[in-house]
């Protein structure tokens, strides 16, 4: 059985933990197992965008540092805002000698250093594309869901700046229609797939963010999809809870379920249920017994 | 969009200090708009993206941090990927937001999250947003 270090980060133990817990069963019936770190932090969320901000580049290195103690070359992760941070922070250690050595320099109590290059930072999508393979993901799938139309959304986090993108293509990414398409799943056309859902002003910015959420969710049920996948707790807390309150006051918006990518994935290939359904504003169920996918 | 041309010493030093903390050049921003097209944000901002980098270009940074747009901004990076000069806005942002919270002054109170909140909100949202929005 093959094994990836992977690094869940804070809200996958919480209001997240249906996409570890799908990811975990979908892993299982792929023959992946992953395997936690036995120590890591918060990646802090955000990447430091201000130049000399270097504290806030040592909780995403100490986490590279338990990655690399594994003796493994990758760390897996599915959140999408630690996927930003940590990928970032690699790219920096790797490229800017000078903060490289004041970091070490100031972890000087660890056992070995982090000099950028001995570890991967890898997303769900491409270990499933580039470690796993689209092409054997396919063949595990075992229901055929009836007509099932999907909004694929990719927010931010997954792509931008571009040297971290999941996907070629920054603009106009494709490799998750690639991998569901496969899956005998249909992606709607969705050009809100790269809008950002208003992320981390959901606290104290509540009107703009459900503006992202009714033009977001509107284009998707405007395109015909029967419910939105996502890759970021953020964005589906964004897209889900915020549907009930623009029903409230738009009239005629239809209210979609959001998922997440592994949600989905287990149940096509033979997953009993996608975790606890307590845990999403927009019910799935009914859309997933319809399609077949629950009994 | 009000104009003063004006080199105190002051705003110098604001206007190095962004340049320095962002990395950015914000002189070679030709005001094309593509930044604010495209910013999610926008439309609840004061005034829009590229009328920030204007303003710094012109040295009225007093100008800019009385307006909302700094922290309207929710760090999408879709303006420093879109822009054709490849300026970083997102960085000019971030820097003009840590000019105002290294003063210790916080534009969000922790403890005005009621307790609904704090129980419903993802973790990521709280801390990126007081990582972003609090000295
Ligand atoms: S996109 Fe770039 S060049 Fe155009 S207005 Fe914005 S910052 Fe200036
Ligand atoms: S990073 Fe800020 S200014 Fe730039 S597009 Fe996103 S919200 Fe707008």
């Amino acid at each position: 059985m093959e094994v990836v270090s992977y690094m869940p980060g804070c809200t996958l133990k919480t209001s997240g933990r249906n996409f570890e817990k799908s990811a975990i069963t979908l892993f299982d019936i792929l023959g992946v197992t992953m395997e936690e770190l036995d120590r890591w932090v918060c990646c802090g969320t955000t990447y430091s965008l201000s130049s000399d901000n270097i504290m806030n580049q040592l909780a995403p290195v100490r986490t590279l540092l338990r990655a690399k103690e594994t003796g493994r070359r990758e760390l897996l992760v599915l959140c999408s805002m630690c996927y930003n941070t940590l990928r970032r922070a690699q790219s920096l250690v790797l490229h800017d000698k000078e903060k490289r050595d004041k970091i070490n320099e100031f972890m000087y109590r660890e056992k070995t250093t982090f000099d950028g290059d001995e570890i991967r930072v890898v997303h769900l999508l491409n270990y499933l594309k580039d470690s796993v393979g689209f092409e054997r993901v396919a063949k595990r799938v075992v229901k055929k869901p009836s007509d099932l139309k999907i909004a694929l959304y990719y927010g931010c986090m997954l792509l931008r700046p571009h040297e971290v993108s999941v996907d070629e293509s920054s603009e106009d990414p494709t490799i998750m229609e690639e991998l569901f398409s496969l899956c005998g799943v249909t992606p709607v056309y969705f050009p809100f797939k790269t809008e950002c859902c208003g992320s981390y002003q959901t606290v104290n910015q509540r009107d703009m963010v459900l503006s992202r959420a009714e033009r977001i969710v509107g284009s998707a049920a405007k395109n015909g999809a029967d419910m939105i996948v996502v890759s970021c707790p953020l964005c589906c807390h964004n897209l889900d809870s915020s549907q009930q309150r623009v029903a409230d006051t738009v009239r005629g918006f239809r209210k979609i379920p959001v998922m997440y990518i592994s949600q989905l994935l287990a149940l096509l290939v033979g997953a009993d249920d996608a975790g606890d359904y307590r845990l999403h504003s927009v019910d799935p169920r009914p859309v997933l017994k319809e399609k077949g996918l629950i009994g | 969009m009000n104009v003063t041309l004006s080199s105190s010493e002051l705003k110098k030093e604001g206007i190095e200090k962004t340049a320095q903390l962002s990395g950015a050049n914000f002189f070679s921003c030709y005001q094309c708009g593509k930044c604010t097209a495209g910013c999610p944000a926008s439309e609840f901002m004061d005034i829009p993206p590229h009328e920030v980098i204007r303003l710094l270009q012109i040295g009225q940074i007093e100008e800019i941090l009385e307006k909302n747009s700094i922290w309207i901004c929710a760090s999408c990076i879709t303006c420093a990927v879109r822009c054709p000069k490849g300026v970083d806005l997102a960085k000019i942002m971030e820097a003009l937001r840590q000019i105002v919270l290294r003063k210790n002054v916080n534009y969000v109170h922790p403890s005005s999250v009621s307790k609904e909140e704090l129980r419903t909100l993802p973790q990521i949202a709280l801390i990126a947003n007081f990582r972003k929005l609090t000295g």
